[in-house]
């Protein structure tokens, strides 16, 4: 039952003239989260355009077929030029009224918030609205960009029980972009960290402070520590 | 014979409605700024249709279409924002236009004339603006989604070339058209001050689109009556009628 929804084989984006990135090998498996960790400038975003097929690359994407793939942008900071209700913005998906209403149960959300303008929104409200509208036409896969990048410290442990829940709700294979590495401890199976190269793919557990020191060149220290 | 006042009435309001409605597109990603160098652009041409006595806007659309061209090139190769490559078309058309427009004509060229708007012109100003105002409401819903972002768009499978190409082009003969109404020089704030009006007064992307369009078509008409009992030139009343409802908008800003 769990096959492989994605298989990435000696995959190579240049942009610019200038490698992004080199060679990453790697598989995803039906249902599970795979966390793609990395700094700034690691060419994480890069990969996940090169997933969704935004970006021209060398090398294998294979995706199982029909696949059906949610992608959950960084950030939308055009979003606000224009007036628009929450409504509206899941209609440019083609979202169906019913299919509005089940998103809106499963992201705990009430339905008071469709007529409101998506820039009288909270931070943690928008996220998940857009987290909704990557589940809009019911896909097999989420990706996600940055999930916590503009959420304040005390809405982060939430959004990522929310995706959780959403995982077993809907039986969703979850790729996960980040930079913050306590995230991968919480939350994720697997984990893919990503300078340019692949340096390490595995179990979390797995992760050293060698890998870590290479990943983010010594910039950081790591410890890991419990919360109460 | 009908009356020249209707004429420029009903011209009027064909184009403002369509400016108006195409301009609630542009006020996101700064595209407002783009009609503002596209309509300086035109005056090369305006000035050889006033020279050889043809049709302004037919003048003005070649020129506009360049313009895009060159703006869409410049974007590829350089990668600087849209806005400091249009200023570089922008001077450059205003420019040229000086260089042999005489001076006597200026005035027509640079805040249009309505009031010279002829029975054929209205007759083919009809069912271009409905065609016009067809397609804009047909890319609509997917132009929002390339404004918000591109990449989203893209994985929805949209094909954001041909959406920019249709969208460019739509702009080409919205501002050649709002040359003949309100010049050169105030093309750009026929399509950017009613959409930002509209803004200040809008909770939704509906209210948002009529808003605009209804604010447009109501300035410009106020500013043809005042032009007929004031006798002064009515693009400069559209405009400033237009800025007036802007203000007014400030203050019941939602």
């Amino acid at each position: 039952m769990s096959g492989t929804i994605l298989k990435v084989k000696n995959l190579n984006v240049e942009l610019d003239g200038e490698k992004v990135l080199e060679n990453l090998s790697f598989e995803v498996k039906e249902g599970e989260v795979l966390t793609i960790l990395g700094p700034n400038g690691a060419g994480k975003t890069t990969l996940l355009k090169a997933l969704l097929g935004l970006l021209p690359y060398k090398g294998k994407i294979k995706w199982r077929e029909k696949v059906k793939i949610g992608y959950v942008p960084q950030r939308l900071p055009f979003i606000k030029d224009v007036p628009m209700s929450v409504e509206e913005f899941f209609k440019l998906k083609g979202a169906s009224e019913k299919e509005t209403r089940e998103i809106l149960k499963s992201t705990g959300l009430n339905e008071e918030i469709l007529k409101k303008k998506i820039g009288d929104l909270s931070s943690g409200q928008f996220q998940r609205i857009l987290v909704g509208w990557g589940l809009i036409g019911n896909p097999q896969v989420l990706l996600f960009d940055e999930p916590l990048a503009g959420i304040d410290i005390g809405g982060q442990e939430s959004i990522y029980k929310f995706l959780e829940k959403l995982r077993e709700e809907r039986n969703l294979t979850i790729l996960l972009v980040t930079h913050d590495l306590s995230i991968v401890y919480k939350f994720t199976a697997n984990c893919l960290c990503l300078n340019k190269k692949v340096l390490c793919y595995g179990k979390p557990e797995k992760l050293t402070t060698e890998h870590l020191t290479k990943l983010y060149r010594g910039e950081i220290k790591f410890y890991r520590h419990e919360h109460d | 014979m009908i009356d020249q006042f209707i004429l420029s009435l009903i011209s009027g309001i064909f184009i403002s409605g369509v400016a108006g409605y195409l301009g609630s597109l542009m006020l996101s990603k700064r595209m407002s700024l783009v009609a503002g160098p596209l309509g300086h652009l035109t005056l090369p041409g305006v000035a050889l249709a006033l020279i050889y006595g043809f049709d302004i806007s037919l003048g003005a659309f070649p020129f506009v279409i360049l313009g895009i061209v060159l703006i869409w090139l410049f974007e590829i190769r350089t990668k600087l924002p849209m806005e400091a490559l249009t200023a570089v078309v922008f001077a450059s058309g205003v420019a040229i236009a000086f260089l042999f427009l005489p001076i006597g004509q200026a005035e027509e060229a640079l805040i249009g004339d309505i009031s010279k708007v002829s029975l054929g012109d209205t007759i083919i100003l009809f069912p271009l603006c409905f065609f016009l105002f067809l397609v804009i409401k047909r890319i609509y819903p997917k132009m929002v989604l390339i404004n918000i972002s591109e990449d989203l768009a893209k994985s929805q499978g949209v094909d954001v070339k041909k959406y920019n190409f249709i969208y460019l082009f739509s702009i080409a003969i919205t501002v050649a058209l709002g040359v003949k109404l309100v010049g050169g020089l105030l093309t750009a704030a026929l399509v950017a001050i009613p959409s930002a009006t509209s803004r200040n007064l809008s909770r939704n992307l509906l209210q948002y689109k009529l808003n605009s369009l209804i604010f447009s078509v109501l300035s410009c008409t106020i500013g043809i009556f005042l032009f007929k009992f004031t006798n002064l030139p009515a693009g400069p009343l559209i405009i400033l009628t237009s800025a007036f409802f802007f203000l007014i908008s400030l203050v019941f800003k939602r």
